[in-house]
């Protein structure tokens, strides 16, 4: 056991960063150069003691480490930090993503840069501390805190519908969690405890799980989103600046799915398993529907986003078929779409520092002048396309593998989806690379500067490196996936067990 | 010796006896010295509230009775009244700008201020109907007049009359109600009524419902809340902050100990009237509050939404319940003055404004007001990790403990729908573009304003001693 907390000093590292850039003083340009670089190397010190976690952590064992306790609210409800396999890959994601976020936000962002940077790293803490809290009470702290932050963002940094866009973010996401904060209560009254690995081992009546299952999937089924409640996310995602959509699409809305790992399938086994047609059929239609969606956007920011909640259906789907490869395969694909789809966004934050405009009409050639860019693209649209050889692939072959076993209509009808999404994803990167450089606009139009290139290379050889290697995110989560799925198995028999006894 | 004729204890009332001789020592003070003497007056009360706050925290942590019965001084006591007190010395603080104008001079505020909390202190520590009339109506009194302080201007004249003639209506509610309890139970003290109420009955109900009217009227709960918006707008801001923050808490707490110690036998009679009132003024709360331009309306939308939040607590009648509304009053208390700091500090050099337009912008031209009010909304809507959440957080604990399902969701929803005006002043502050800046505020503002920005923002930090101190308060009533 490490000697000092690890994990709480890669939570609340940021806020460190916090305290310098407030203190920073004057508005020109020699602030908001120092406010950047404080940032950028609050985050590096951050992603580095993270990775330190990574290396003392033990794959081999399902048993939550680094574990923190301290007492906090009066009574039971405690401090209690701590991960295990299924978060861990989430706190690295969020750490690894954060300085690419805000180099990329170095030239883009003019006005009120340190307020800026005081809120992506405020969001990053209460990111961090989403992942590894282990008390029901202090993640739904984190879990909500961060729609301050990122209400901030996209309100003050976003497009011109950013207020409506910014609006239906926090509404729609705070009221899914309220009901899940009912539930937290209901919960912590049964149980006598909100600590999650109390929690794990305690069996809920069945009659309230159903009640807490679909409290939980209300707060959760928005911030993944899952279809019919995804609509907030094109708007946010089209409104929001370049890294606020990054952060969006990879770490906000993996919450969603990290909250069924983390509750929903192992606290309520039973309504899981009751459930999980619904959450099939809802499935399917994010993957087939919003792909179709896709297809007709004239948006790039918006393609991206229907792809997003398209991906997110197979997440789901391999969650509640709740076998081995299935909840491997969603992890997988959470981190894969993680690094993809924030990647797409920088891509077309490239563009669109150039051009100020996301319209895919108004591009097209671009591989004439951009060929490193086209590059890039490339690379990630075949991952977000599901190629083997890129990690797109890993995450949805898994799913797909672990619902046959359970479904197999299920995932005849979602592997549709791995053909739409080559339709739209190709579609649009024909008309934005390939064709004829023919608009005047374009004529002038310059490479990936040094800049873009330092943001984008990691998330290219990180695509690739997965695509063909996946076993460092695999072999993580591989101890606490199987101990979820046995678990599971386990409650669901000895509930069966306990029905047919009640019948007899 | 006979009884009767034995002086009664005076010790535990030391507090308001202290506030009282201080309160009419500085009327006579102010009336040989004149209106040039506000000033001391103002700076001696707020010593004298202070002082009666340490009183009140020294004394001994068990339960006092005395003068017969009629008042008692527990730990619940002594929880709500220190939070009064702390209500009233920071609106005296806040007041001193409003005070210096010569034509607005006047010592007797903050003798008013101070005859209201002596009413707030013995409406807390009120043990019998008559105990609580008699607190009820001296702190009403003392705030009709200052709800009226600045005469010359008719705003404040219509407030201050239109709270009298709706007040006098509520007293005069809350009074048939005492005399419908004391008719069916022979008694008027509160563990008298609760030994010979029983199983209830009509008349007793009756009684009930209409000692709750008058309650409800002094903590604007709805359906009696029609007169926050027009008394909120039309007083001066600091005396509206007052009547935001330390009344309230005298209000909620006799309406605590009355339902709890007083009708223990007819709670499922009282339970129902609470959820009613409470969703309702949830609601009102919520709705009402969108359209409102103004922003001092907004927050009596506000404050009335909050007492909602705080019956929820009541209404489940239980300890925990308790709990829930002491930390909510705490939390309440530290964010109304924090907010109201930034509403009086809302300034041009042509005067006061108070139209949520005239924040636009405050972001970039007074960032740390700008911040701390956006962290107050927040919180006044109850997001995490800030304090209003913890607030929240208690009370619904205690509803879904109790089995109030129902009214957890509609409280739940309605805070959603109450974040969205929240979020609609934040907007006008960050979103906007900036409007003329406002003149710098002024220290003590500055002082209020972080302070309890501080609290809000870095509660979530160490919450642990005031919810102990609150789980301390409200097992002291059962």
């Amino acid at each position: 056991m490490a000697s000092w907390p690890i994990l709480s000093v890669t939570t609340f590292l940021p806020l460190a960063g916090v305290l310098f850039i407030a203190m920073l003083r004057g508005e020109d340009e020699a602030a908001n150069r120092n406010a950047r670089w404080v940032a950028l190397w609050t985050t590096l010190i951050t992603l580095a003691v993270s990775l330190i976690l990574a290396w003392r952590f033990d794959p081999t064992s399902p048993e939550f480490q680094f574990v923190e306790k301290r007492p906090w609210l009066a009574g039971t409800i405690n401090y209690h930090m701590g991960v295990d396999g299924i978060s861990l890959p989430f706190v690295i994601l969020t750490t690894a993503l954060m300085p690419l976020c805000i180099v990329a936000s170095f030239d883009v962002i003019r006005t009120r840069v340190k307020e800026y940077m005081i809120a992506f790293l405020a969001l990053e803490t209460l990111m961090v501390g989403t992942f590894s809290a282990l008390d029901l009470v202090l993640f739904y702290l984190f879990f909500e805190g961060g729609l301050i932050p990122m209400f901030l963002i996209i309100g003050v940094w976003g497009g011109p519908r950013r207020v409506y866009a910014s609006f239906k973010f926090f509404l729609y996401t705070l009221l899914g969690s309220v009901l899940m904060l009912l539930a937290i209560m209901a919960m912590y009254w049964d149980a006598g405890t909100t600590d999650i690995p109390s929690l794990l081992r305690h069996a809920f009546p069945p009659g309230m799980q159903a009640w807490l299952w679909f409290a939980f999937l209300a707060s959760f089924a928005v911030k993944l989103p899952m279809w019919p409640l995804h609509t907030w996310l094109p708007d946010a995602h089209v409104e929001a600046p370049t890294a606020g959509s990054v952060i969006l699409a990879a770490i906000l809305l993996k919450m969603g799915g990290y909250g069924f790992l983390r509750f929903s399938l192992p606290m309520f086994p039973a309504a899981s398993h009751d459930f999980a047609p619904l959450i099939f059929a809802l499935s399917i239609v994010a993957i087939i529907y919003t792909s179709l969606v896709a297809l007709v956007q004239e948006d790039m920011k918006k393609l991206i986003a229907y792809s997003s909640v398209a991906h997110m259906g197979f997440v789901t789907m391999g969650i509640f078929a709740a076998t081995i490869q299935g909840v491997a395969g969603g992890i997988f694909q959470m981190v894969s779409h993680g690094i993809v789809s924030g990647a797409l966004f920088l891509c077309v934050g490239v563009v669109y520092d150039r051009m100020h405009t996301r319209d895919i009409a108004a591009y097209g050639g671009l591989v004439n002048r951009m060929p490193l860019y086209a590059a890039a693209f490339m690379v990630f649209t075949l991952a977000n396309v599901g190629l083997p050889g890129t990690s797109g692939f890993i995450g949805e072959f898994l799913t797909l593998i672990g619902t046959y076993r359970m479904n197999t209509w299920v995932a005849a009808l979602a592997s549709t989806g791995t053909f739409l999404s080559a339709a739209y994803a190709l579609w649009l990167y024909r008309k934005v690379i390939f064709g004829v450089l023919d608009k005047r606009a374009l004529a002038a139009i310059t490479d990936l500067d040094r800049r873009e290139i330092v943001v984008l290379a990691p998330l290219v050889i990180l695509t690739i490196l997965f695509g063909f290697y996946p076993k460092p995110v695999l072999d993580m989560s591989a101890a606490s996936v199987a101990a979820l799925v046995e678990n599971y198995q386990h409650a669901l028999g000895a509930a069966k067990s306990a029905a047919l006894a009640g019948h007899q | 010796m006979n009884e009767a004729l034995q002086l009664p204890a005076i010790y535990p009332a030391l507090p308001e006896i202290v506030l009282a001789l201080g309160a009419m020592a500085l009327l006579m003070f102010g009336v040989y010295r004149g209106d040039r003497s506000t000033n001391v007056v103002n700076v001696l009360a707020v010593g004298l509230l202070v002082v009666t706050a340490l009183i009140v925290a020294a004394s001994p942590a068990d339960k006092l009775v005395t003068f017969g019965g009629s008042f008692v001084v527990d730990d619940f006591a002594r929880f709500l009244k220190i939070l009064a007190l702390i209500g009233s010395a920071a609106t005296i603080v806040m007041s001193l700008e409003f005070l210096e104008h010569p034509e607005r001079r006047r010592y007797e505020y903050a003798i008013l201020i101070l005859l209201a909390t002596t009413g707030m202190l013995m409406l807390i520590s009120a043990a019998d109907l008559i105990a609580l009339y008699l607190g009820f109506e001296l702190m009403s009194l003392a705030l009709y007049v200052v709800a009226a302080i600045d005469r010359d201007n008719v705003r404040s004249a219509e407030a201050g009359l239109k709270y009298f003639v709706l007040g006098a209506l509520s007293s005069g509610m809350l009074l048939y109600g005492c005399s419908l309890i004391y008719g069916f139970t022979g008694t008027v003290s509160f563990a008298g009524i609760a030994q010979a109420a029983g199983g209830g009955g009509l008349g007793l109900t009756f009684g009930l419902v209409f000692l709750f009217a008058g309650l409800c009227f002094k903590v604007s709960a709805v359906p009696f809340h029609m007169w926050t918006p027009d008394v909120y707008e039309g007083a001066p801001t600091p005396v509206t902050t007052f009547f935001a923050a330390a009344p309230k808490i005298a209000g909620i707490a006799i309406f605590m100990r009355a339902a709890i110690s007083a009708f223990p036998g007819i709670m499922v009679q009282w339970q129902q009237i609470i959820v009613f009132v409470a969703i309702a003024s949830m609601a009102l709360g919520s709705f009402a509050a969108i359209g409102q331009h103004n922003i001092k309306r907004l927050m009596a939308y506000s404050s009335i939404g909050h007492m909602g939040f705080a019956l929820v607590g009541l209404a489940a009648g239980t300890a925990e319940g308790v709990q829930g509304v002491l930390v909510y009053m705490a939390i309440y208390l530290a964010m109304t003055l924090g907010a109201f700091a930034c509403i009086i500090a809302m300034r041009r050099t042509a005067g006061a404004v108070e139209e949520i337009a005239d924040l636009a912008g405050l972001a970039r031209t007074n960032p740390a007001m700008a911040f701390f009010l956006a962290m107050l909304l927040f919180s006044l809507a109850g997001i995490p990790p800030l304090a209003g959440f913890f607030a929240k957080f208690y009370v619904f604990l205690a509803a879904i403990k109790a089995g109030l399902y129902g009214l957890a969701v509609i409280g739940v929803l309605a805070s959603v729908v109450g974040a969205y005006y929240y979020l609609l002043i934040v907007k006008v502050m960050y979103f906007d573009e900036p409007a003329p800046a406002f003149v710098p505020m002024r220290n003590e503002l500055k002082a209020v304003l972080l302070v309890s920005g501080v609290v809000n923002v870095l509660f979530f930090v160490y919450p642990g001693p005031l919810v102990e101190a609150a789980a301390v308060a409200a097992k002291s009533l059962f």
